[in-house]
């Protein structure tokens, strides 16, 4: 098989074809280290592993010719610079963890490892994963494999990728992988997936182990995978889940088998329209899609039921409460001392001062203080205490329409398409967060959400819609996400333009 | 609510950012557009709500009062920016 056809196999191909014998783990692995090296354009890997990743490959090949391998045999993989890997630098794209070499694995990337997986390197996010657009990574902002209809040469916009998991989307968009580890504090899997036409799932709170990937706001932090298909985020995902011990907030329940919920369909469901998502501003061409979406899913045999989700509204401004303050409780840990950048100092707190002054770029300084001001005295209970009032009020409202029978919930991923690098620069950080209203609400109620792509707009750029689902029932997700993606047929993906 | 350039530099002083005299008004200016952006969550009534504590309803689980880990120095201090025999060196932070 030619190189590129190599890159173009889906995660579930390639490995039915490394079952087979048809290819091996090496030539696969090769066609991924050729691509990413030609792909430095996109700024999509902060660094690249290629000897480990043909070292792996070769052992995976070993192991398939003795008939053995795991589920994830040889399949090449890109892993956020958030999650620790032993012996290779992991930074969060912050420049105060400097050349940080963990010496552990995180449990997330351990299950990876273990099924067989090999990995092509560490991909670019925003700083800490503070971010909705890869723009705030101090390695620069990844560029999007997209652009706009008619845009071409040197004159076309750089588009944004979406964020935080901005490198990890870019990546399986532009083939450099056939899928990446990503996570989701506030959409920064769904958001991104559905800026690179691309699926990503958040998983229920707990799904995953956090154990071992760096911490933003620990009770919405949730690791999932961002794939080119349905099926291949079902088959990432049973390897990345599963309880763990060192994380207490894991769940201790059976991992199901997601891939066989992919074909299971949606005859019989019953999926929720929440009234709430329809925005002022919202562009019409997203209102149709969702509407669009709908009927595919009526077609194949759901029934579609208006539904209300009265606190909608209040959840972004809620989560600007709760996850600032939980960052800056996790960001204390970066104090010049035991790891990272460190800018010395005649005394401690000078040495602290510094080191997080230099170390920290504007918008995590930003999220640090506001988290800090909102727990400091006085002011604890008028917003910290008050936020978590309101995010037990955002849960109910799910889980009232999921006791009247409903399975699934549809809205839109994003309000708009892609954006272009320097866009949303203003000086109100708020324009910047307004991308996140549709998946933020799914992160404060701990539930699964999944984006897949569902169109392209007027400019032919990517839309996602996104489906959020009942408390560890991803499988309806993938079941219902199915039916969209066979409905919306495949996205026409980018010319390589970068290579 | 919001804030004045003294409280700005009282938040980076609790955050142990150092922060320049010339970047506090734009830092004001960005807090406080974050904080008229929460101000909305004051129209809900919250009366008799229970905060949040737990997203997914689960006990915290115990485990033995033992030693499962330890005596890994080296490795802890692989990454520090200064160490010697042992420990992570700072500042004299004794007089």
């Amino acid at each position: 098989m030619p190189m590129s056809d190599l890159t173009h196999l889906t995660l579930a191909e390639a490995r039915d074809a490394l079952k087979a014998g048809k290819v091996s783990a090496t030539e696969l692995t090769q066609a991924h280290v050729a691509a990413v090296e030609s792909a430095r354009a996109l700024n999509a890997y902060v660094l690249e592993t290629p000897e480990r990743a043909l070292e792996a490959a070769a052992q995976s090949d070993a192991r398939l010719a003795r008939g053995e391998g795991g589920a994830l045999e040889g399949i090449p993989l890109g892993i956020k610079d958030l999650f620790c890997t032993e012996g290779v630098r992991t930074t969060a794209c912050s420049r105060i963890l400097g050349e940080f070499t963990p010496r552990y694995e995180s449990t997330v990337t351990a299950n990876l490892w273990r099924d067989g997986a090999v990995m092509l390197g560490k991909l670019n996010n925003d700083e800490f994963a503070m971010g909705s657009s890869n723009e705030t990574s101090c390695f620069g902002p990844v560029v999007s494999p997209w652009r706009r209809q008619g845009a071409e040469g040197a004159a076309a916009t750089q588009l944004v990728p979406g964020g935080s998991s901005g490198g990890s989307a870019a990546a399986v968009a532009a083939h450099l992988c056939l899928g990446a580890t990503a996570t989701d504090t506030g959409g920064s899997i769904r958001q991104p997936a559905a800026f690179t036409g691309t699926v990503g799932i958040k998983p229920t709170y707990g799904r995953c182990s956090r154990w071992g990937v760096v911490a933003f706001a620990s009770s919405l932090d949730q690791a999932g995978p961002i794939a080119r298909t349905v099926r291949d985020n079902a088959i990432l995902l049973r390897s990345m889940a599963g309880h763990d011990p060192k994380d207490t907030t894991s769940a201790d329940i059976a991992v199901p088998d997601f891939e066989a919920a992919v074909g299971r369909g949606v005859k019989g469901l019953k999926i929720g329209i929440p009234k709430e998502y329809r925005l002022e501003g919202t562009p019409a061409e997203i209102e149709a899609l969702w509407a669009r979406g709908a009927e595919w899913l009526r077609d194949a045999g759901a029934e579609i039921v208006e539904v209300s989700l009265p606190h909608t509204k209040y959840a972004l401004p809620a989560y600007y409460i709760v996850a600032p303050a939980e960052a800056s409780s996790n960001l204390a840990r970066y104090d010049g001392v035991r790891y990272g950048h460190r800018l010395p100092a005649k005394d401690v707190i000078g040495l602290y001062e510094g080191s997080r002054a230099e170390g920290f770029g504007r918008e995590v300084k930003r999220r640090v203080m506001i988290g800090t001001y909102v727990l400091s005295a006085g002011y604890y209970d008028a917003y910290y205490v008050r936020a978590q009032q309101i995010r037990t009020l955002i849960k109910r409202d799910f889980e009232q329409v999921y006791a009247a029978g409903v399975d699934a919930i549809l809205t839109p991923a994003t309000p708009s398409a892609a954006f272009g690098i320097g866009e949303k620069a203003s000086a109100d950080p708020v324009e910047m967060y307004l991308n996140d209203v549709f998946t933020v609400t799914v992160n404060m109620a701990g539930l699964p959400g999944i984006s897949v792509p569902a169109g392209l707009d007027a400019q032919g750029l990517p839309l996602g819609l996104q489906l959020i689902g009942r408390a560890f029932d991803e499988e309806t997700l993938f079941a219902a996400g199915q039916v969209i993606e066979d409905a919306a047929g495949r996205m026409t993906l980018p010319q390589a333009w970068w290579a | 609510m919001s804030v004045d350039q003294a409280t700005v530099r009282r938040i980076a002083r609790l955050a142990r950012i150092r922060l320049d005299d010339a970047d506090v008004p734009q830092m004001q200016d960005e807090l406080n557009a974050i904080l008229s952006f929460v101000e909305q969550l004051n129209e809900v009534d919250v009366d008799g709500v229970e905060p949040m504590t737990s997203v997914t309803p689960m006990a915290m689980k115990m485990r033995c009062d033992v030693v499962t880990d330890g005596g890994n120095v080296a490795a802890i201090l692989a990454n520090a920016p200064a160490s010697e025999d042992g420990f992570f060196v700072v500042p004299k932070v004794v007089e």
